[in-house]
């Protein structure tokens, strides 16, 4: 039978109806799709595809376990190198990373790896079997982890499978991260995926406490020094929002992301007023910035009722950083792409709200640093949309609270966490990784540093002893 | 779970809250804040640290029910617990021996959270002196706390049942008349009332400090909702802030922001009446 170019579909929800809901839009593979997709992998005597995945799950492996419709030997093998595979099958920017190193990839569709990662977590989750305690000894050594979001959760859930008495410390009122506050409900919904990965760390032996501000409650030394932890773990993210730094930021109705997000996500203001937050959605939304943070913002509005929602990203459809899925999910439900234009300045009515936003049109020039190709304004291109919310989606930098406090951690030029290959900061007993050392990034990569640095310091804590 | 220990009614509509937070009080610093949520939909409520006692595990709080979810926590009795108590946020207060008097002012209930300021100044060895202003007497509130950490306090109420009738920029411009060598002024209050002081120490080139409330969400520089304009730059007030430079912070855009959810309030106060709570 010759092999299909395409991928199997996943279903979906309608556009129409799902523009009205936060309910989760892809819907996931059932078991004889998950299968016959399995069957469209060649097993390639050198697998490319795991060439291009930032933690090396054995690809090829857990597809051969789901073509025998053995799905808890799949799950195993996933395991073995992801910690959070219902999250990563679902927010992995799969196209950039093992499906495109599919050898279908070069004729037509790669194997859709990311939905059978799904496919096989979702399948295991379903069973409910309990998770085994961590066999932790009462003296065992403490190691503190900073932030419970993708890298904090690996990281100690890693270092709780190693036989180390972990307690994670998060400064909001959630654990998750940007799990939680970040990507919204209808692309990965949080009591039935990432409250279950939480609390299947938990089950593993390791605390969480919530509310702790770390830098500001105790600083890394107290930790050390007083508080009895041998080892401490800073995975805080990249967690400050960038503005533009263009006229009319601060007038009402201008966002950063983050805020948009997080009242929704985490605050629930999409349940306004039974939940307590607020959210102010107008009639016509521009989202600056073309990545993820971007699409979610933008799909966001739209479900809060906005009548217009565009993208406005300065270079062109191919350099849009966000998933290819996303971007296609974005322009079914409706949101306009207003590409190679950038704002040069939000202006407002005499009461401070946002009337509009003046943006000038953008060509491609020759490639950056980035390989990209460089935006350049076309002189005299300006012209006003007319718009009453704008979103400000273009970045995030590290939060600055723990290297404020704490002497002798060294940081980049861009005010990251320096840290090597393993998280081995500066300070001897102090590891970093993810966004807060590589600024943002992937979820994946987040929780590939987290394990890696569980590694490094099992390594240090064993010499220590 | 954080529990209320004790709550009073100050002063009619303004209620002081003693919340068991140990690890909280051992840290606190005058200037600081906490974020507060009441229960699982509340929202996040940031309040000015009123005071603190490491010894105790003690946190004061001071709010006057506005919003739903002010109302909602003044309906809470001592007993009863907040979900989530979060601090201490924000930059402290510069405490340091100044060359020359330093002077705190407090506007309404922003006399709460310029008492830990001035027990601190006063401990630093500082002559304090207070300005408190109210709209009557009846509701002129920590006045026993202040007289224990100030030499001086003047009172100014707005229909002149005690003290200078005017507003608290009347007694600023007292002290400067009777040439009191003022190194430094904190003022706290109605964002109307801090652009009032500093205008009015402008010319005389007084340092000027003011602690800003901005609305907030997390509180730790992950949002970016407390963004204030200071010397032309965009500042986050949770963790570049609170406090500032009263010179220079753009006000007209801090008390138009403050403003961005009034219809929205209204709405929620609304359903808060609906569903009985009251």
């Amino acid at each position: 039978m010759a092999i299909s170019m395409k991928k199997h579909e996943m279903p979906v929800q309608a556009p129409a109806d799902r523009i009205h809901n936060f309910d989760e839009v892809a819907l996931g593979y059932d078991e004889e799709t998950a299968v016959a997709e399995a069957e469209r992998c060649l097993h390639c005597k050198v697998p490319q595809c795991r060439k291009g995945c930032p933690v090396s799950i054995d690809i090829p492996a857990f597809i051969a376990k789901i073509k025998e419709r053995d799905f808890d030997g799949a799950i195993a093998k996933i395991k073995e190198s992801n910690a959070l595979p219902a999250i990563c099958g679902r927010v992995c920017p799969q196209e950039n990373q093992c499906e495109k190193h599919c050898i279908l990839a070069k004729k037509g569709e790669a194997v859709a790896i990311g939905r059978l990662e799904r496919f096989a977590a979702d399948t295991f989750m379903a069973k409910n079997e309990p998770v085994q305690p961590a066999a932790i000894a009462p003296d065992a050594q403490k190691v503190a982890v900073i932030g419970a979001g993708p890298a904090g959760l690996s990281c100690a859930g890693d270092l709780a499978k190693r036989g180390y008495k972990v307690t994670v410390f998060e400064a909001l009122h959630k654990a998750g991260g940007v799990l939680s506050y970040g990507i919204p409900e209808f692309r990965l919904p949080k009591d039935k995926v990432v409250q279950r990965e939480i609390d299947n760390i938990k089950q593993l032996g390791v605390d969480i406490e919530l509310d702790c501000v770390a830098g500001r409650l105790f600083t890394v030394d107290e930790l050390l020094d007083e508080e009895g932890f041998d080892a401490v773990f800073i995975g805080t993210g990249a967690g400050l929002p960038r503005f533009q730094n263009i006229p009319g930021e601060n007038l009402n109705g201008v966002y950063s992301a983050n805020e948009f997000l997080t009242r929704t996500n985490l605050m629930k203001a999409y349940k306004f007023p039974e939940y307590a937050t607020p959210i102010h959605v107008g009639k016509k939304v521009a989202v600056v910035g073309g990545g993820n943070v971007a699409m979610d913002a933008a799909r966001t509005a739209m479900r809060l009722g906005a009548d217009e929602v565009s993208i406005v990203y300065r270079r062109s459809e191919a350099e849009l950083p966000a998933r290819k899925e996303e971007v296609g999910h974005a322009k079914e439900e409706g949101i306009q792409f207003r590409l190679l234009n950038n704002p040069v300045e939000i202006y407002g009515d005499d009461k401070g709200w946002v009337t509009g936003m003046r943006c000038i049109k953008m060509e491609l020039g020759e490639p950056d640093a980035s390989g990209r190709r460089r935006p350049v304004p076309i002189k005299g291109s300006e012209f006003d949309m007319d718009v009453d919310t704008v979103i400000i989606a273009i970045g995030t930098g590290p939060n600055p609270i723990i290297m404020q406090t704490t002497p002798g951690l060294e940081t980049t030029k861009r005010g990251n966490i320096a840290a090597d290959e393993l998280g081995a900061t500066s300070k001897p007993g102090v590891f970093a990784g993810g966004d807060i050392v590589t600024g943002a990034a992937t979820v994946i990569l987040a929780m590939g540093a987290g394990r890696k640095a569980a590694a490094a310091i099992d390594e240090y804590l064993q010499s220590k002893k | 779970m954080f529990k209320i220990l004790k709550k009073e009614e100050m002063v009619p509509n303004v209620f002081a809250m003693t919340i068991d937070a140990p690890r909280i009080a051992k840290k606190a610093q005058a200037g600081q804040f906490v974020v507060l949520r009441i229960d699982e939909k509340g929202e996040r409520i940031p309040l000015t640290i009123a005071d603190y006692d490491r010894e105790t595990g003690e946190i004061l709080i001071v709010f006057q029910p506005i919003g739903a979810s002010t109302q909602q926590l003044a309906q809470l009795e001592a007993g009863d617990a907040l979900l989530d108590f979060v601090g201490p946020l924000g930059q402290p207060s510069v405490i340091k021996k100044f060359d020359g008097t330093v002077v705190v002012v407090g506007g309404g209930i922003g006399v709460a959270p310029i008492y830990p300021i001035a027990r601190a100044m006063k401990a630093a060895g500082n002559k304090v002196i207070a300005i408190m202003g109210a709209k009557n007497k009846d509701i002129l509130i920590m006045e026993d706390y202040m007289k224990q950490v100030t030499d001086e306090i003047l009172v100014t109420t707005d229909d002149g049942s005690r003290g200078i009738k005017g507003f608290v920029t009347y007694a600023v411009q007292e002290l400067i008349d009777r040439g009191e060598n003022i190194a430094q002024i904190t003022a706290i209050g109605p964002g109307i009332m801090m652009k009032s002081v500093a205008d009015a120490t402008r010319e005389a080139g007084i340092r000027t400090i003011v602690s800003l409330n901005p609305l907030m969400v997390d509180g730790t520089g992950m949002c970016g909702c407390c963004r204030v304009i200071v010397g032309g730059e965009v500042r986050f007030a949770c963790v570049d802030g609170p406090e500032f430079d009263g010179h220079q912070v753009d006000f007209g855009n801090l008390m138009n922001r403050g403003r961005m959810y009034r219809g929205e309030e209204a709405e929620a106060k609304d359903h808060v009446c609906r569903i009985g709570l009251h």
